[in-house]
């Protein structure tokens, strides 16, 4: 029971992090759009790194 | 040892017992089971099982050889010899040792035991595990992407001979590799060494990518998705970068240039701990988890059909669950790249931040 709060907060900052990521590269190549490529590497590793720590987590939890 | 047997089709007679492993699923638990047993590695390669209209219970797969180190050194023998028996029940005689298999584990018994006895937590009594080199479904599924990886890449080197245009398979692979260099290599690296590093980032990319495909084939491979091959995966990662370090990464890393005396060593610290243990658990806990759950979420999905059969009938349950798997699978193929593309990144982002040689030119 307590590990299924505990998946849902991770999934709730999980998605808080990822929506932050996803949002300001979008504002990032709407301004930029030539820089589209690069920002779009950064976003994805950045989603990458966020996205181990949540999987270690629930892992943990598990 | 007795010879490869091929594809065959065994026949056995129902279970009496009820949790038959890759049998048929009806309920919740059972499905379940299902799911946990596929996600786990195997020593026989198991397709499907059907009932035949005389009743019997019929498996469809082949065998694979199972090479172990026993108390009497080395033990091989084919998988069928256990006969689809996953519970310690069928017991193989080979050299004069005793086998037994329980939960995908083999356990030599004990010189005197005849049959497996369990104490009140499930764990063998007069039984020992053993260690064990077979060719498990995993390894296989290693052997094919091994053998697809050395025939697509010796047709496009042998292509070079001909021409700069490479035909046929080359023609998928080139731009492939091309985009390992040019977008992950050569930014993460650096102009002057990325070079030593392509073999490794080529090798690890195209097995993960290539294994991640395997795995969504029908065929119930889930090589990526086993928590040791990840972190084997990992600890290449991470002796490639320990061992390259430069000068002034260690530097950097043990002995922090500008800051305070005291906070050094704390600096030093947490600095090894990133290097030595964060960075390559993320490498793995990455690629295993997002394997895994997708594997799980996709069955889970499709087994919809039956666990909707009461409320939508055959056809409606079979149609939401077939759509519903259909939008989940085109997802995986687009993961299945990911990962790999993430997993290289980080790996060449990691042996960047190793081999950098910083110009002292500015002051810290």
């Amino acid at each position: 029971m307590y590990n299924l709060i505990g998946a849902g907060l991770i999934v709730i900052g999980g998605g808080i992090g990822l929506g932050q990521i996803g949002g300001k590269a979008m504002e990032g190549i709407a301004r930029q759009p030539e820089a589209a490529g690069k920002i779009q590497t950064a976003m994805i590793i950045i989603g990458a790194l966020l996205e181990g720590l949540a999987f270690g987590a629930l892992l943990l939890g598990k | 040892m007795s010879s490869f047997q091929g594809f065959s089709i065994s026949e056995e007679e129902k279970d009496n017992h009820s949790k038959e492993i890759g049998g048929q699923v009806d309920t919740k638990e059972e499905i379940n089971d299902y799911i946990a047993h596929h996600l786990k590695d195997a020593h026989d390669f198991h397709l499907f099982s059907y009932t035949s209209d005389s009743g019997e219970r019929k498996h469809v797969g082949f065998s694979l050889p199972v090479i172990i180190w026993s108390s009497k050194g080395l033990v091989s023998f084919m998988s069928s010899e256990f006969h689809h028996d996953d519970a310690g029940h069928t017991i193989v005689e080979k050299n004069g040792l005793k086998f037994t298999k329980i939960h995908s584990k083999i356990y030599e018994l004990d010189a005197n035991a005849t049959a497996v006895s369990f104490d009140d937590e499930h764990h063998a009594t007069n039984a020992h595990k053993v260690l064990d080199f077979s060719i498990t479904k995993s390894v296989f599924g290693i052997l094919i992407a091994g053998l697809l990886m050395f025939l697509g890449f010796f047709s496009l080197a042998k292509g070079y001979k001909k021409g700069a245009i490479p035909t046929g398979i080359g023609r998928v692979l080139e731009p492939l590799v091309i985009y390992v260099r040019d977008e992950i290599a050569r930014p993460n690296i650096g102009e002057k060494k990325y070079k030593k590093f392509m073999p490794y980032l080529l090798t690890v990319f195209f097995f993960i990518w290539i294994l991640n495909l395997i795995g969504l084939t029908p065929l119930g491979f889930n090589v990526t998705g086993q928590i040791a091959i990840t972190v084997c995966l990992a600890l290449f990662t991470l002796v490639i970068y320990m061992t390259n370090g430069s000068k002034d990464f260690w530097a950097h890393t043990l002995w922090m240039p500008g800051v305070p005396y005291i906070l050094r060593p704390v600096l030093a610290f947490l600095e090894l701990v990133g290097f030595i243990l964060i960075k390559p658990f993320s490498l793995l806990v990455r690629l295993f988890a997002n394997i895994t759950a997708g594997h799980s979420v996709v069955m889970g999905i499709a087994a919809l059909m039956i666990l909707l059969k009461a409320q939508f009938g055959t056809a409606g349950a079979t149609g939401i669950s077939f759509f519903l798997t259909l939008f989940l699978m085109v997802i995986e193929v687009l993961v299945a790249f990911l990962q790999a593309f993430i997993f290289t990144m980080l790996s060449a982002l990691f042996i960047g931040m190793a081999v950098e040689e910083h110009d002292h030119a500015h002051d810290h």
